[in-house]
Order: structure tokens, then sequence, then C-alpha cells
């Protein structure tokens, strides 16, 4: 097995450090918002967790299209990590917003385009690993990971679309804010330095996680290479 | 002849044959099922069963009907819809059709498109029979233009994005119980703009309303056929 990179060392350690600090500003440095109390302070992960989560699909259909088009096996390792990170995230991302919503909303649950939209991406993303889970041969699975990647990158936003016909309640935090959302507020000079970090500490871990899961997968490779040696 | 003309020449004639070999692939499927009639028969009576469970399951009476029937429509095809699905790529699989028609020298998205079209005329024909016996069972009149509109927009892009889909999941070990898994996440879509349309539809709603769930369901069916015909030669290249 090829050594550990020292880069990857520092990124271990730098996203441990940087997670005690976001935990920090988040739950102590950053002023309790004035309507909604301590609830208010799960925002801050559940944004950076959904912003990752993306960050990780995104990853995944990029490298779905590099792998069609170049056929390299790298890109399928890259795939199969952004989307293992991307549903781990993601599913962090509807937990904390549950939480949020029971005390705001007054219910865990409700069919709201975004949170219809997250479940539809989780789903998506569990039936592609079922996909592969059914393909023996390495390249097709391969191919039809990186295709249905692809199929439900594009088919994830018209979700969305066809939801938001309806109106939502869900708060827009970040540039406008629908006066019919429940659950808005301003955030303060305080509470966006918390916030920046910790999407700035998420995006670290995303990219340290990652990295581990290419490793991971390369080293899997070898073992089903040496395996078929042996038969 | 000159060398512009030579290459229209060629590009028509390219353009015959493509039409030529996916009409070739459509009367295929057309004529072995019509031979059998093995899918057509398991769609329809599966159908009508699933009308049926719906019927006991929601206890369909008068007032709630209007209501629900769009929803209990488009589940029903949606389900009948995977099963034709399933089917229709299982042959051409298991006996190496497929292997026969990829060896033949013609555009694999002609192979797709036939498939498609194939599978679309399967669909209508079942929704075709379903809609008039859903209307004498339940006595509400769903031979209305806008809804046939919606029906067939709907289908459309339900054959386009589940022949892509269905392709795949043939070649994998747990094929039968893969497709609806594959399947419904993506055509999610489809299916709330053509059950809002479609409940507007028989509501007698303003056409106002109805257009946004329409444009969705013209943007899916464009944007997938697109998407489709560029993916469906990696499903079958080896």
């Amino acid at each position: 097995m090829e050594e550990k990179p020292k880069l990857l060392s520092f990124f271990d350690i730098a996203s441990i450090l940087l997670l005690i600090a976001a935990s920090y500003l988040t739950l102590v440095f950053a002023p309790q918002e004035a309507v909604m109390g301590q609830v208010q302070r799960v925002f801050y992960f559940h944004v950076s967790a959904g912003w990752v989560g993306m960050i990780g699909f995104f990853v995944a259909v990029v490298s779905g299209i590099f792998y069609l088009a170049k056929g390299e096996h790298k890109w399928d390792v890259a795939g199969l990590a952004g989307i293992e990170l991307g549903l781990v995230f993601f599913f962090i991302n509807i937990v904390t917003g549950s939480i949020w919503a029971r005390p705001i909303w007054n219910t865990w649950w409700t069919w709201d385009p975004r949170l219809v939209t997250a479940t539809i991406v989780e789903l998506v993303y569990i039936a592609y690993l079922m996909l592969r889970q059914g393909i023996e041969d390495p390249d097709r699975r391969a191919r039809f990971g990186a295709i249905y990647a692809i199929v439900g990158f594009v088919s994830v936003p018209m979700t969305f679309l066809s939801i938001r016909i309806w109106r939502t309640i869900h708060p827009v935090v970040i540039g406008s804010s629908d006066p019919g959302a429940e659950g808005a507020f301003e955030m303060t000079a305080d509470m966006k330095t918390a916030f920046f970090f910790s999407l700035f500490t998420f995006t670290v871990i995303g990219i340290t996680l990652v990295w581990h899961r290419i490793r991971l997968g390369n080293l899997a490779d070898k073992v089903e290479a040496l395996k078929l040696k042996l038969m | 002849m000159s060398l512009n003309a030579e290459t229209k020449a060629r590009s028509t004639q390219g353009q015959t044959s493509f039409f030529k070999s996916m009409w070739a692939i459509v009367w295929k499927d057309v004529s072995a099922e019509w031979r059998s009639r093995e899918l057509f028969s398991a769609m329809l009576v599966f159908a009508l069963l699933v009308i049926m469970i719906f019927n006991f399951a929601l206890e369909l009476n008068i007032r709630e009907r209007n209501e629900i029937t769009a929803g209990v429509l488009w589940v029903t095809f949606a389900f009948a819809g995977t099963l034709g699905l399933n089917r229709s790529m299982a042959v051409e699989k298991d006996r190496g059709c497929l292997d026969g028609l990829l060896l033949a020298p013609v555009d694999r998205s002609a192979i797709y498109f036939g498939k498609v079209l194939g599978n679309l005329i399967f669909m209508l024909v079942v929704e075709a029979i379903v809609l008039p016996i859903y209307s004498i069972l339940y006595n509400t009149n769903l031979f209305q233009g806008g809804l046939i509109l919606v029906i067939l927009l709907g289908s459309i892009g339900y054959a386009v994005v589940g022949t892509l889909l269905s392709s795949m999941a043939v070649q994998a070990r747990t094929r039968d119980v893969l497709l609806p898994i594959l399947l419904f996440p993506v055509i999610l879509p489809v299916l709330i703009a053509a059950v809002r349309a479609s409940s507007y539809y028989l509501q007698g709603q303003p056409m106002d309303l109805i257009q946004p769930s329409l444009n969705l369901l013209m943007a899916y069916d464009v944007i997938f056929s697109a998407v489709a015909y560029a993916l469906f030669d990696y499903v079958v290249e080896e």
C-alpha cells in the first residue's frame, strides 16, 4: 500500500481542530437568536452539512462525465467517494433540520420542496449504490454508475421545481427571504463569523473524507484484482 | 453532382436509414407482442387489479373520487409501466437478441428510440383500455382533451427514462427488483406534474393553474430525451 501522504495527515489534524473551534463558535460565541432561542444554533451545521453534501454529489456527476468521456478508472473511484460523502452529509442535514423544525414548525417533517428534494436525493443515490451492488463486472459497474449519477443529477432540480409550484415554508437565510417562510431571521456579524467558519470547517472535513475514501477505493480495487488472480 | 449536394444526399440517406431501422425495431416489438400478447395482457390485468385494490383501500366514494382519480390513475400507470419495461428488455437480454441488435449496422440511438416507441405504444394501449373501464366503473368522464394530452406527455417521459434505466437494470443481478428502485426517484417530477395537471383538468380548473405543470412535463420530456440519447451508447457499449 502506498504511504499516507503528509498533506492528508495535516488535513486529518486540521479537521479535528477546526471542528472543535467551530463547535465553540456556534455553541458559545455566536449570540442567541432572539425569537427561536438555542435551537437556532443547529442552523450553522445544518447548512454546512447540506453544502458539503451538495459538493459530494457535484463531484460525483463531474466524475461520471469524465469517466464516460475518458474511461479512466480513477474517475469511478472518485465518483463513488463523492456519492458516499454526499449521502452521509445530506443525512446529517436532514436530521439536524428535523431537530430544528420540531420546535419551530411544530412538526418533525413537512412536505416542503426542499425537504422532499433532499429525501429524493438520498433515495436516488441509495438506488445508485444498489445498482452498483448488483453488477459484478467492474467496467460495467463503473459505466452504469456514471450514467445513473448523471440521470439523477438532472432529475433532482426538476423534482424541486415540480413541488416548488406549490408554496414553501422553508426559510431562506442567505439571499432574499420569502415572507411566507416560517423561522427566518437576520444574521448578526458574530453569527456570520460562526456560520462561515463552520462552512469552512465542513468543507475541510469533506475534502479529508473524500481523500480517505478514494484511497480506500484504490485499496479495494487492489484486493479485487488479487482475488481474481487467486481464482 | 457538387460536393454540397452529395453530402446532402448522404445525410438524407442517413436519416431514412435511421427512421427505417427505428421503425423496424418498433415493428418487431409490436408484431411479437401481437402474436404472444404476454406483456400486454399482464400489464392490463395488473392495471385493473391495482384499480380494484385502490377501490377498497381508499373507499372511492362519490365525493372523494373526483379529487383522487388522478392519483389512482397515475399510480396504476406507473406500476403497470414497470412491468412492461422489465419484460420488454428481459426478452431482448435472455435470448441474446440484444447482442444481435447491437451487431446490426445501425445507429445505436435508432435501437434506443425504437425500444422507447415500442414501450410507449404498449403503455398507451393499456391506458386507452383502462380509461374507459375506469370511466364506466366510477361513472366519471375521463375522455377530456386536456387529460389525454397530460397522459401522452407523462407516458413519453416515463418511456424515455424507463427504457434507458431498464436496459441497465436487466444487466444487473437483481434486475426485477432493481428497475422500480432506479426508476421511481428519477421519474418523480413526471408523476407530480402529471397528477397535478390531470387532477386540475378533472376539476375543471382554469388554464393558468395547469400551464406550469404542462410546461414542466414538456421540459422533462425534451431534457430526458436528449440525456438518454447521449447516454444510451454507453449502456450498450461492451
